[in-house]
């Protein structure tokens, strides 16, 4: 209780102190603000904690930077200009995030999903296997067909993790039931999602997920008139006939810490990884879903939040057969974190060398 | 009456900088009530959103051109522009179109990574290392254009349509690669590839902010600079842009030109993709460019294929990219916003050189049938 007052003090000082030289922050990001998806979503955090600081920071962001050396050159105007701190929104900046904070070793970078840290740059994601796992467990009771599609973006542990969690909820509840895996091979490109949601709806598939950040396959769905699992934010208003829910992101609170942190001084280097229990990610869930079902889905989320249940609790085999996760075993971190197998009722390959 | 358009004749020499100047104020006043409307949407009075709108305008300006290193910035987004302007004025001195400064920007660049990562691997030697891949990209870039050389000289195919969808399969060349075989392995199944050795890297300037390629591309305009205007070569070339009739007469051989003027084009082109490889990129990944080989073109053909004047341009079009970006990260434009500016300031660039160069006359019937 004392550390919070002393903390609590500390951070009404420095606010005090700050309100004359507001704290710079800036966000860059890998799609645009309106991709109703992953960019979305984290701008509604930088919204988020606009509201909450309100003159004690200013915000910054650039959108659709491309991944790679190219985003070197933006991370570096704002570092050069003076922002305080950068929150670099995409797996692919990793490399640029580095270089930068090597120069501005004042300057505090938050990477996001990626797993290289320096003393100034921390690393920040959410378990959204969590809410995949739900979202497979309302997927599973809702196929007629037993054929579940997903529009996945690249072959990476991060997708692949998410598919395999989607997989075993639908495995929970229907066993009979396999996922089919499309890659899009971008994040962002709704022409393509759609055309490759088109190609899983023309094989059978009844319900269409997916882990991208557009609501593109939302929209195919609901013209073919099956039911769609979105990803990222809420995008019932995209499809509302079709929309059954998604695995969402809740930036804002976490957000708000970080700045927190930062504006005391107490601010470290970490590998933030965070689930339901923090409140970084949660199911949405629309009102298609028949009552019975979400109160099966709120069961097995107070028992992930409570840590009674875990959804990569063994045994789990991969496509093979072979047996990857003993029976009463949990992944380790690092093993969730390079997960590049596919449970045994997902239809698909993962490319390799 | 009928309608006719002819070139000016007797236009004064300062012309070539007024015109382009006037363009681009133009666009810049265009884009100002853009601006002006967009920052007073965003819940700005309208005094408010004029003094933003000449702040960014301020910005846009004051970064690129006036910032140390803004200025290195826009120096490192000069060079790709200057290297495949120059690759493109090569073969439009005879006028020959090559549209494919990308492809062989993506083949330059595959090259480099091929040769990095896999046929000299493991040279230790920073100069010997550099000096094969940029040689590699050369050769890379020159095989690219000397598909639509030879179809050009043998068959008489049309150069603009070849060298273009060649880009396509350049870059679909490229993805193939960094999608498959060429991922990293330690890279997560991420579509990368490994990254390059110490020794493929060129060394920097200004405490490490600038790569070498600025001085590459300075030395290689100085040259063509020489080659257009003191040798043989550069003589005949322009003979045979202006009048292929005279050309043959004159004894030179149009097909041999045509396929070593594609081929030069190409190679430099291709080395340009290596540079931007060993410089910024150091590992291959899709769609490292952002089509600078399409606004080479618009470069080149600026520049009045002049080298240097290729190098000042690229500069003004680096630092425009730059600006741009500014723009994007403290006044909040979206990306959509700042793709209709570089629009429009393409398009009156083009329409003012249009307008001042030719006029239409009204000629009577008449006066036709004479």
């Amino acid at each position: 209780m004392k550390r919070r007052t002393i903390l609590v003090i500390a951070i009404l000082l420095a606010s005090m102190f700050l309100s004359a030289k507001a704290l710079k922050v800036a966000y860059v990001y890998v799609g645009p603000v309106g991709d109703a998806g992953w960019t979305y979503a984290h701008d509604l955090g930088r919204q988020y904690v606009e509201k909450v600081f309100g003159d004690a920071i200013k915000t910054d962001f650039i959108e659709s930077v491309p991944e790679g050396a190219e985003s070197e050159s933006v991370i570096r105007s704002y570092a050069q200009r003076g922002y305080d701190l950068i929150f670099a929104t995409s797996f692919g900046y990793m490399d640029s995030v580095i270089n930068v904070a090597k120069k501005y070793p004042k300057t505090i970078f938050m990477h996001c999903s990626g797993y290289k840290t320096a003393n100034n740059v921390g690393t920040y994601f959410g378990r959204i296997y969590e809410p995949d796992f739900l979202s497979g467990l309302i997927a599973g009771i809702m196929t007629k067909s037993n054929i579940i599609g997903y529009v996945a973006a690249y072959p990476i542990p991060e997708v692949v993790r998410g598919i395999n969690a989607f997989a075993l909820g639908i495995e929970y509840v229907n066993p009979a039931a396999k996922v089919h895996v499309i890659w899009v091979n971008s994040w962002y490109d709704p022409a393509l999602e759609k055309e490759a949601a088109i190609s899983l709806l023309n094989i059978g598939a009844d319900v269409i997920a997916q882990g991208q950040d557009s609501p593109a396959a939302q929209q195919a769905a609901q013209e073919y008139g099956v039911y769609s699992i979105g990803y990222n934010s809420d995008m019932e208003k995209f499809a509302p006939k079709s929309y059954l829910g998604a695995p969402v992101w809740n930036w804002g609170p976490y957000y708000e810490r970080v700045i927190k942190e930062v504006m005391a001084g107490t601010w470290k280097s970490e590998q933030y990884w965070g689930g339901m229990a923090d409140g970084v990610v949660d199911l949405d869930i629309s009102d298609l879903v028949p009552n019975t079902v979400k109160k099966l889905v709120s069961v097995f989320k107070e028992a992930i939040i409570s840590e009674t249940f875990h959804p990569f609790v063994g045994p789990l085999y991969d496509q093979e057969g072979k047996l990857r996760v003993p029976a009463g075993d949990i992944p380790s971190d690092s093993e969730l974190l390079s997960m590049d197998w596919f449970v045994d009722n997902v239809v698909g390959t993962i490319p390799r060398q | 009456m009928k309608l006719r358009i002819e070139k000016r004749k007797d236009l004064p020499f300062y012309m070539n900088i007024l015109v382009p100047v006037v363009s681009i104020i133009f666009s810049l006043l265009v884009m100002g009530i853009i601006l002006l409307i967009f920052f007073q949407r965003s819940g700005m009075s309208w005094g408010q959103a004029f003094s933003e709108t000449l702040s960014a305008y301020g910005e846009m300006f004051s970064w690129p051109f006036g910032n140390v290193y803004g200025i290195y910035q826009t120096l490192l987004k000069m060079v790709p522009l200057a290297f495949v302007g120059l690759g493109l004025s090569f073969a439009y001195r005879m006028k020959i179109w090559n549209i494919g400064g990308e492809g062989q920007l993506y083949m330059g660049a595959f090259a480099a990574t091929w040769g990095a990562l896999f046929l000299f691997n493991g040279i230790e030697n920073k100069f010997l290392m550099i000096t094969l891949i940029l040689l590699m990209g050369a050769a890379f870039g020159a095989l690219w254009a000397a598909i639509p050389a030879f179809m050009k000289a043998f068959a008489k195919t049309d150069e603009i349509v070849v060298t273009l969808m060649l880009n396509y399969v350049a870059i679909f060349w490229v993805d193939y690669l960094v999608y498959g075989p060429w991922k990293d392995p330690k890279g997560y199944n991420f579509p990368l590839t490994a990254e390059y050795p110490e020794s493929a890297k060129l060394p920097t300037m200004f405490n490490g902010e600038v790569h070498v390629g600025i001085i590459m591309v300075i030395v290689l305009a100085v040259i063509l600079q020489y080659v257009y205007s003191r040798t043989s070569w550069g003589f005949n070339s322009a003979i045979a842009g202006d009048n292929q009739k005279a050309a043959k007469y004159a004894g030179i051989n149009i097909g041999f030109y045509t396929i070593v003027a594609l081929l030069v084009s190409g190679a430099i082109g291709g080395m340009g993709g290596a540079v931007q490889m060993m410089g910024i990129q150091h590992r291959l990944q899709h769609g490292f460019s952002p089509g600078y080989g399409y606004t080479a073109i618009i470069i080149a053909w600026l520049a009045k294929l002049n080298p240097l004047a290729i190098l000042l341009v690229s500069f003004l079009f680096g630092g425009l990219l730059v600006g741009n970006e500014q723009l994007q990260m403290f006044y909040r434009l979206p990306l959509a916003l700042i793709y209709i500016f570089q629009g429009l300031v393409l398009f009156s660039l083009m329409g003012g050189e249009a307008i001042f160069n030719y006029r239409i006359r009204f000629v009577k019937e008449r006066a036709v049938e004479e």
